[in-house]
């Protein structure tokens, strides 16, 4: 279980550098998708990648509620073992 | 009524297929070289010629404009933009004199036709994976009017933003809008000229039917050929030239090095074709008029025209026409198209030819049409060939001519 979740965090974290251009070790658990520089488009695109990433469908009114990076590495754990 | 204001160049930024810089480009147009390169392809592109003016590698200088994540979300037009547009705000000194009143500085930029390659891109993806595959920046990253956007975002620019969408006069257009900007009291400064970079196989093909671009076969240095018997159509480009423009008391007043005033502007349209040039040139010789009416110069004190000098079968001849019309038989004039080596660079033409005959003014140099080997009959004017000629002249037009019959024109004085 913890295995799977550092998984997901891992290709949380990789969607977010590839996405933003930021460097790795900028993205911790707790930062939000805006202070690491993401504007509303930014988490479009993001949440469109993950979902192909993760092969899930986020909502968007589950989509507004997702600020941290443990808060997406969270619900997609959660959406991809339903 | 307030009384019209006087405008003048002070800052000049080019990135085109003979230069990274405005200094490199004027060197090479006035050595004669060609910027014209092989085009690799997989697809076939039918009647056109596999040629094209190529910037080349941009990264360096983008670098310093953009992070990684703009750059993403931006199409390639828009990068010449601002590293043109960065040159000429340098180049103008303003980005050192503070404060500057941003509220008085706008931006009007000229493109043809915009991220056309991220739209196709975006097509297909759309067809083959759906609305999933279409990312939320994809019309930011192609539509014409973002070029203006990021110059305004990125140099603070809060004066009137807009892009002039006009076919291949819109660089003119864009430069002839901003100067009445700032006669009309709307701005002070403005940062103006034209952008393109739509190389892609659609382009090829789309002007390649419509039988406008060249077919040259062999070296592509020699495909541009304007006014020479051989020309069979236009070199396309890729580029970006654009103008600091600035009211021209303060200019004087911060002590600023002056180009060239920016003294007429003439548009008039043939209301006849969708493509063709008017067979009389009516638009053309309006435009003409109008921009030295406007600038009170008298038709002797124009000893310089950058041609529109596209190399299709039809401008050449029309344009020659339109000259001899408003000019007569005007044995002082010298009329040149750098075409002849940057290529057509369609919605950053004007913007790169104004600033090319805003340095001839300073310098007292005039480029030359290269590729003119076999002039045509119908093309009977001197088209300075070969090889620069220094000459000091008073007065330069610019024109441009666009798709749909839109006619502009630019009128410098030294």
């Amino acid at each position: 279980m913890a295995f799977a979740q550092e998984d997901t965090m891992q290709k949380v974290k990789m969607v977010i550098v590839e996405k933003l251009s930021v460097p790795e070790e900028n993205v911790k658990a707790e930062s939000t998708l805006k202070d690491l520089g993401a504007d509303s488009l930014d988490i479009v695109e993001m949440i469109m990648r993950f979902e192909e990433v993760f092969g899930v469908e986020v909502k968007d009114e589950d989509a507004e509620k997702i600020k941290t990076v443990q808060e997406a590495a969270d619900y997609l754990h959660g959406a991809r073992t339903k | 009524m307030h009384s019209k204001k006087s405008v003048v160049i002070t800052g000049i930024g080019l990135v085109t297929p003979v230069g990274k810089t405005a200094r490199q480009s004027w060197d090479s147009v006035v050595a004669g070289r060609s910027g014209i390169a092989a085009f690799y392809s997989d697809i076939d592109f039918g009647h056109a010629a596999s040629v094209a003016g190529q910037v080349g590698d941009i990264k360096e200088q983008l670098d310093a404009i953009l992070s990684p994540s703009e750059q993403r979300r931006t199409d390639r037009f828009i990068h010449l933009s601002l590293i043109a547009a960065r040159e000429a705000m340098h180049d103008s000194g303003l980005t050192q004199v503070e404060p500057i009143c941003r509220e008085r500085f706008g931006s009007y930029v000229g493109v043809g036709i915009g991220g056309l390659g991220v739209i196709t891109d975006a097509a297909k993806a759309l067809d083959q994976s759906g609305y999933r595959s279409i990312s939320p920046f994809t019309l930011p990253r192609a539509i014409s009017n973002e070029a203006p956007a990021w110059l305004s975002i990125k140099f603070g620019l809060k004066g009137p933003t807009m892009a002039v969408v006009n076919a291949c006069s819109s660089g003119n257009d864009a430069i002839g809008q901003a100067f009445r900007a700032i006669q009309d009291g709307h701005a002070d400064y403005m940062l103006a000229g034209g952008t393109e970079s739509c190389l892609t196989p659609l382009a090829f093909v789309g002007f390649g039917n419509m039988r406008a671009l060249s077919t040259w076969k062999g070296d592509p240095t020699r495909a541009s050929r304007p006014f020479d018997k051989d020309r069979s159509g236009f070199v396309m480009a890729e580029g970006a030239g654009f103008l600091v423009l600035e009211r021209a008391d303060l200019a004087r007043k911060r002590g600023a090095t002056i180009y060239a005033e920016l003294a007429g502007y003439g548009a008039h349209s043939d209301a006849y074709h969708i493509t063709a040039i008017h067979p009389e040139g009516y638009g053309a010789v309006h435009a003409i008029e109008h921009a030295l009416e406007q600038g009170g110069v008298n038709k002797q004190d124009v000893g310089y025209v950058n041609a529109h000098g596209t190399a299709t079968p039809m401008n050449d001849p029309a344009e020659t026409k339109i000259l001899r019309k408003v000019f007569g038989d005007c044995e002082n004039l010298l009329v040149s198209s750098t075409k002849s080596m940057t290529g057509h660079m369609l919605g950053a033409a004007g913007g790169v030819e104004v600033a090319f005959s805003a340095l001839a003014l300073k310098h007292g140099v005039l480029p030359p049409t290269i590729n003119l080997e076999n002039q045509d009959d119908l093309c009977d004017l001197n088209y300075v060939p070969g090889q620069a000629r220094e000459k000091k002249v008073t007065c330069a037009l610019s024109n441009s001519f666009g798709f749909g019959g839109a006619n502009s024109v630019i009128l410098l004085k030294r």
